[in-house]
């Protein structure tokens, strides 16, 4: 706003304008090839690296094929068969299962962290050392963590036979105990990246609500029952659906700490997408899973954008 | 008045909050000092934190038993590259969806977005014969032209800058007689510099801990980055706790580094586009 006045407040405003405007009709098609010019690398990346292998993974998916031999269509049957494969079954209700057990917990953890950081001092600092281990590298988090749940020499039971006399479980070899170690983890790493999300959130809330209940004489709980946690909705729904959306793609800590066992029980989705492909060359059957899984992130993703939407409005 | 009031809860509030630091921050603390112990040292009950004496051969023994010299070499040569070049092609996508007008502007930049929702699993397998028939297959090139040419989550992240610049900026440019390119790299680039800063240090914490892409299309460990070399050193040394502890000290600690330099940028970033991680 400013600078356009500034431009009509100059020596010779009518001559410039339309000046201007000839110059720019001029060089409208040449502006659009520098257009096509500029988006150049990366349309052809987006082609080459995503749109193609996109359109080939849903006919592959359509085949079955080992990547090597003889291409045959079977039409939807490895989309109807993998709800009868035991494999795909489990990797499914493995990876429902470590979805339940990472985000509720995950979430509420991040948004009681957010809301305690959000006025404290220190914040920043505090800020750095809950975010760190969303930045830092699953396979190198996942050796740590797999000697920390080591049964025999792992921190962790070391200090529940010290502290308590507890002869702690066998965390990452008992069928039982894998997915909630893995879960445990995860929750470790992401919870810095919901709780910046929530602290966004935060800043979007009036003072005025806070001053408003202050002065009715509400309790620092009914503040945060009453305004904090329903005008944060949009922010928990949104980091809600991110999280569920990252928790079906879990596959470095079970691959590295588990490979996906003991007896399976830490086969994950993306585990089974992993094997089929590159262990049985099984390349339909791992593709039509991949497709799957698509559905249900795109499903959500959907979701999420549709309802958003609606918030907004309802907002105004 | 208030705060004074407060107190007591502020004081349980700091001790809460201290407990969940420890818990966040003291597994990067074992590693690290554990990475400094001796082997026997390891196994003493009740668990000893501080090593007793400092052993700083481990570093040197986990760099040399296997190629991962040769694995960060690999590894920083890919992020430069990748780096450098999705600064390049990402910015010049985001300034043109943002500032020229061209046919199909609006479905190609929708497009792109749309490429965003599609997780890497599915594109996983076409990608890999795609690499075979390049003959590319355990080769970097596999690793650095498809992040190179795209980055969807970048393009929209430049775009949001640059469509904050007022328009003003470059129409002066343009009655100078000066051209796009002059504009883009005289006047743009340098006004966005802060988020070019951000998306450099997004895509070398993204490059430096992706394992997916590697594990597919590499195969030689000479290959390989640093974290398929630590995985391969988990399978070769899984008991040696202390040699596993400095490998994985070595490969966090770039990554320790740029979040302590960037991390305003990272959590501004992360806030912007809702994107962990």
């Amino acid at each position: 706003m400013d600078m356009k006045t500034a431009v009509n407040n100059g020596p010779s405003p009518s001559i410039d304008q339309t000046d201007t405007k000839r110059h720019f009709m001029r060089t409208k098609t040449v502006d659009s090839l520098w257009g096509y010019f500029f988006i150049f690398p990366q349309l052809v990346g987006l082609v080459i690296f995503s749109l193609i292998p996109l359109i080939l993974a849903f006919a592959i998916s359509l085949m079955s094929w080992d990547g090597f031999g003889e291409r045959t269509f079977v039409g939807l049957d490895n989309f109807l068969g993998q709800f009868k494969d035991p494999d795909f079954r489990t990797a499914l209700v493995n990876t429902l299962y470590y979805t339940v057990l990472t985000v509720p917990t995950g979430i509420i953890l991040a948004m009681l962290v957010a809301i305690g950081l959000n006025k404290v001092k220190g914040k920043i600092l505090y800020r750095l050392i809950y975010f760190m281990p969303n930045i830092t590298m699953s396979v190198a988090v996942a050796v740590v963590f797999m000697w920390l749940f080591n049964a025999d020499f792992g921190l962790i039971n070391l200090y529940l036979k010290d502290w308590f006399g507890i002869e702690g479980p066998r965390w990452l070899t008992d069928t039982r105990f894998v997915m909630p170690s893995i879960a445990l983890l995860s929750i470790w790493m992401g919870l810095g990246g919901s709780m910046v999300l929530f602290l966004a959130g935060l800043q979007g809330i009036s003072a005025t609500y806070y001053e408003a209940a202050q002065i009715d004489g509400a309790s620092k709980w009914q503040q945060l029952r009453h305004i904090t946690v329903p005008l944060l909705s949009s922010t928990t729904f949104f980091v809600t659906i991110m999280s569920v959306i990252g928790s079906f793609q879990v596959f470095d800590q079970s691959f590295v700490m588990t490979s996906g066992g003991p007896a399976k029980a830490s086969y994950t989705l993306v585990y089974h997408i992993y094997d089929s492909a590159f262990v049985d060359f099984t390349f339909g059957t791992s593709t039509s899973a991949a497709v799957t899984l698509f559905a249900m992130i795109l499903t959500l993703t959907l979701l999420q954008m549709k309802i958003s939407k609606r918030w907004v409005h309802y907002e105004e | 008045m208030n705060s004074k009031k407060l107190q007591p809860s502020t004081m349980v509030l700091h001790v809460v909050l201290i407990i969940g630091a420890c818990v966040m921050g003291l597994p990067f603390l074992w590693m690290i000092l554990s990475a400094l112990k001796d082997l026997s040292q390891v196994f003493v009950v009740p668990p000893k934190w501080i090593p007793e004496p400092f052993v700083w051969s481990n570093f040197k023994t986990s760099l040399t038993a296997l190629p991962f010299g040769r694995a960060y070499f690999n590894s920083f040569y890919i992020n430069v590259i990748v780096v450098f070049a999705q600064l390049i092609t990402c910015s010049m996508a985001a300034y043109a969806f943002a500032k020229i007008r061209f046919p199909f502007r609006e479905p190609l930049f929708i497009l792109f977005l749309a490429t965003m929702m599609v997780p890497g699993q599915v594109t996983i397998i076409p990608l890999y014969l795609m690499m075979k028939n390049f003959g590319w297959l355990d080769t970097h090139q596999s690793i650095i032209v498809p992040a190179a040419l795209l980055n969807a989550f970048g393009v929209f992240l430049l775009r949001q800058f640059f469509r904050g610049i007022p328009k003003e900026m470059e129409e002066a440019a343009i009655v100078d007689g000066a051209n796009r390119f002059t504009i883009y790299t005289r006047i743009m680039l340098p006004l966005v510099k802060p988020a070019l800063s951000a998306l450099g240090i997004f895509t070398f914490l993204g490059m430096w801990n992706n394992f997916f892409y590697p594990l597919i299309f590499l195969n030689s460990p000479e290959q390989f980055t640093v974290p398929m070399m630590l995985n391969l050193y988990r399978g070769m040394y899984a008991t040696d706790w202390t040699l596993m502890m400095a490998g994985a000290s070595i490969a966090l600690l770039p990554v320790l580094i740029v979040y302590m330099i960037g991390q305003r940028y990272i959590i501004e970033g992360v806030t912007l586009s809702g994107i962990k991680g």
